[in-house]
């Protein structure tokens, strides 16, 4: 079996905050205690919608030692392929789920005198965890958190409430942004920088701090890629001996997971590595989408992840 | 079944011995007549009743005498234990860790009672009784990684994970195969594999930390490692090398069935969830050739391993010297009967050793 470990778990509760984002809150379905975790960790959810089954990764946003419940928070995504429309609107209280063990791919350092957050919208959910933990260490953070409004403002009330010198908020529409020249030039020595947020905000800090002379071991980020649709395709699977087709709508890890074969995963975001396959012939065009490979590997297609990333073409055949 | 724990010793007059059960459970390392390095790993989730696989943390009838050789390792050099300051919170998740495994594996020999932060600790075999608050060092006698692992046998590495890589920044060292955790602390994955002959070239490091970098929470993974120990010592470590590596002179024709130890490890892997950090137990179990020549699959394929072995491996493990002497007395016990597949002892379908 390919994944982290399933957990067997009840939908307790269901909370909108605002028009796009709702909060989930798992509970065991045994009724005994869940794996502790550390901030900043995710769980895969998985959501079976008659014989599709979704798995998606969402930043588990609870306070880490508490083992009675997991909370997530998902923002609807019109655009994508129903994976976030499908919580928003079929999941119901009482519900039975599963979800993966939890896994960190954006870990505190534990090493750092001083843990800069910077948040863009939904980001803000690993850091809500992270807080939690460094609270209880009584360690040093402060968060940077970008929203395009105050009714988009997801948790800015409980942060400012809470933590109202450490937290910054900042509003798109007001046309306030984070001054990130002298944020990061004002920084004591041994802090460490986590981002999470859209791709652009990510490329701009990492950018920012490299060029500011920031180690690279010192910025840390995450950004989930939720698998896009695209036009349909054909895949060989040579070890297997099968050849697939890969809907408009499913990713190409779920197209070969539906035919039997089993695949490693763990983030199913093109974030942990774990899915890397090689090619073995590619007559068109693969659309990478992951952050994994590097930018020489995607050129050369001769390997591609298969929980985001798509092709378009005439044969791609896989050693899988 | 109730362990009977000896009193035994790792020093001087070395009385350390295995029972017929030891050595029926003991972890022979090879599963075929040939050996190389290579990315053995599977998952840690039990294995075959009373064999070494079963439980998550092994406790065997040499446990209380390797905690007192801890001790007094500890005693003449503090540095076998260290833990920097970033750490401590492995270090809980460590203690929680085997305290919970133990007890729930050994209900008889260990107990943990758990009232929130409020824990009691009751360790049977080393008459240990204890409270104290979970997360608060002030209530333990030691660091809870130290703590935990002076009452758990073997070796343990406790590794930060960041950056795409593995780094050695805690550890309690006392029973290791020729390497210090004094030297390497701090080190990452690469470096401290540096020494490892063969190994890099084949990739199977860079293979290998990409697997250790995924292992999950709850799906611990195993592997076994091995090399050759003169007389039963535990500690084989650089820092008393001027003790031990002189007694490999020691061996001689008449003494080298007695004497002579294979030193397997059982190395396992677990991800530690509040700082997700990794721990590495590795566990030492010995057993003298004398003993594992009762095991005629065992005395078959020993031979054609320590025969065939390359010399890089060879001179690496630190026997080069010994293994014409070591092949004289192993050929005895290898009739050129085939040798099943895995490692187990297979008694009741491999034959006998055919006399010459
Ligand atoms: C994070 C866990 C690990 C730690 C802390 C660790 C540590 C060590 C150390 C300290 C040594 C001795 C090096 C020296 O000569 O100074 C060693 C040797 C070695 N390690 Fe690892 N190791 C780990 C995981 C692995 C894994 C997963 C493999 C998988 C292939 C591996 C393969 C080896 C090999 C082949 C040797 C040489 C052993 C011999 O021939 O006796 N190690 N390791
Ligand atoms: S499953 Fe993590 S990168 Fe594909």
């Amino acid at each position: 079996m390919s994944g982290a470990e399933k957990i067997a778990v009840r939908v307790t509760d269901i909370t909108p905050l605002n028009e796009l984002v709702t909060r989930f809150r798992f509970e065991p379905v045994n009724g005994g205690l869940l794996p502790t975790f550390s901030g900043g960790a995710h769980t895969v959810v998985e959501m079976r919608d008659g014989d599709i089954t979704r798995m998606n990764p969402y930043s588990l946003m609870s306070d880490p030692f508490d083992r009675s419940a997991y909370t997530i928070s998902v923002r609807r995504d019109d655009e994508g392929r129903g994976g976030s429309k499908f919580m928003h609107t079929r999941v119901k209280v009482g519900d039975e789920m599963i979800v993966s063990n939890p896994v960190n791919l954006f870990s505190l350092d534990l090493r750092a005198k001083k843990h800069l957050m910077i948040a863009g919208g939904i980001g803000i959910t690993p850091f809500l965890a992270q807080i939690k933990q460094l609270d209880r260490a009584h360690g040093n953070w402060e968060l940077h958190y970008a929203c395009r409004s105050e009714a988009l403002g997801s948790y800015v009330d409980y942060l400012t409430t809470t933590h109202p010198n450490d937290v910054s908020v900042y509003y798109d529409d007001q046309g306030q942004a984070i001054d990130l020249d002298s944020l990061l030039d004002g920084q004591p020595l041994g802090t460490h920088i986590y981002v999470c947020g859209p791709k652009g905000m990510i490329e701009w800090v990492r950018g920012k701090a490299a060029e500011m002379g920031w180690p690279r071991e010192a910025v840390h980020y995450e950004e989930f890629l939720a698998p896009q649709p695209g036009k349909p395709f054909e895949v060989k699977l040579a070890i297997s001996n099968k050849v697939i087709q890969v809907g408009e709508q499913e990713s190409l890890l779920e197209a070969i997971e539906r035919a039997g074969v089993d695949a490693p995963y763990l983030c199913r975001g093109g974030a942990c590595g774990q899915c890397e396959t090689n090619v073995v012939q590619a007559e068109g065009e693969i659309l990478h989408r992951d952050h994994w490979l590097e930018d020489d590997e995607k050129a050369s297609d001769t390997k591609i992840m298969p929980c985001v990333s798509r092709f378009e073409g005439k044969t791609l055949v896989l050693d899988r | 079944m109730s362990i009977q724990f000896h009193k035994e010793t790792f020093r001087g007059d070395y009385s350390f011995h295995n029972s017929e059960r030891a050595i029926k459970r003991f972890p022979f390392p090879f599963d075929k007549d040939s050996y190389m390095y290579a990315v053995n790993m599977e998952q840690h989730r039990g294995g075959p009743a009373d064999s070494i696989y079963e439980k998550r943390f092994d406790v065997d009838e040499h446990y209380i005498s390797e905690m007192d050789d801890r001790a007094m390792v500890l005693a003449d050099d503090p540095l076998r234990c260290q833990s920097l300051p970033h750490m401590t919170l492995a270090g809980w998740d460590l203690l929680e860790l085997i305290m919970v495994s133990k007890s729930e594996d050994y209900p008889d020999l260990f107990e943990l009672h758990r009232n929130g932060d409020q824990w009691r600790w009751i360790n049977k075999p080393l008459g240990i009784d204890d409270s104290f608050t979970f997360m608060d060092e002030t209530t333990l006698p030691y660091g809870p990684m130290e703590y935990i692992t002076r009452q758990t046998q073997g070796d343990f590495c406790v590794l930060d994970q960041r950056d795409d890589n593995l780094w050695m920044d805690a550890g309690m060292v006392t029973t290791q195969a020729d390497w210090s955790l004094d030297f390497d602390i701090g080190m990452n994955f690469f470096e401290w594999h540096a020494p490892v002959p063969l190994a890099h070239e084949k990739g199977i490091f860079v293979r290998a930390l990409k697997f250790l970098l995924n292992i999950q929470q709850g799906a611990p993974a195993r592997r076994l490692n091995w090399t050759m120990t003169v007389n039963p010592l535990l500690d084989t470590s650089p820092e008393n090398y001027h003790k031990w590596g002189i007694q490999k002179t020691t061996l001689t024709p008449e003494n080298i069935a007695a004497k002579q130890h294979l030193r397997v490890e059982l190395q396992t892997f677990f991800r530690l969830p509040r700082s997700n950090a990794l721990v590495f137990p590795i566990r030492c179990y010995l057993c003298a050739f004398q003993d594992l020549m009762t095991v005629p699959k065992w005395g078959r394929r020993l031979h054609r391993v320590i025969r065939d072995l390359p010399v890089e491996l060879a001179t690496y493990k630190g026997f080069i010297d010994n293994r014409p002497m070591m092949l004289d007395y192993l050929s005895q016990f290898d009739d050129g009967q085939p040798t099943s597949l895995g490692i187990w002892p297979d008694l009741d379908t491999e034959p006998p050793l055919k006399s010459a």
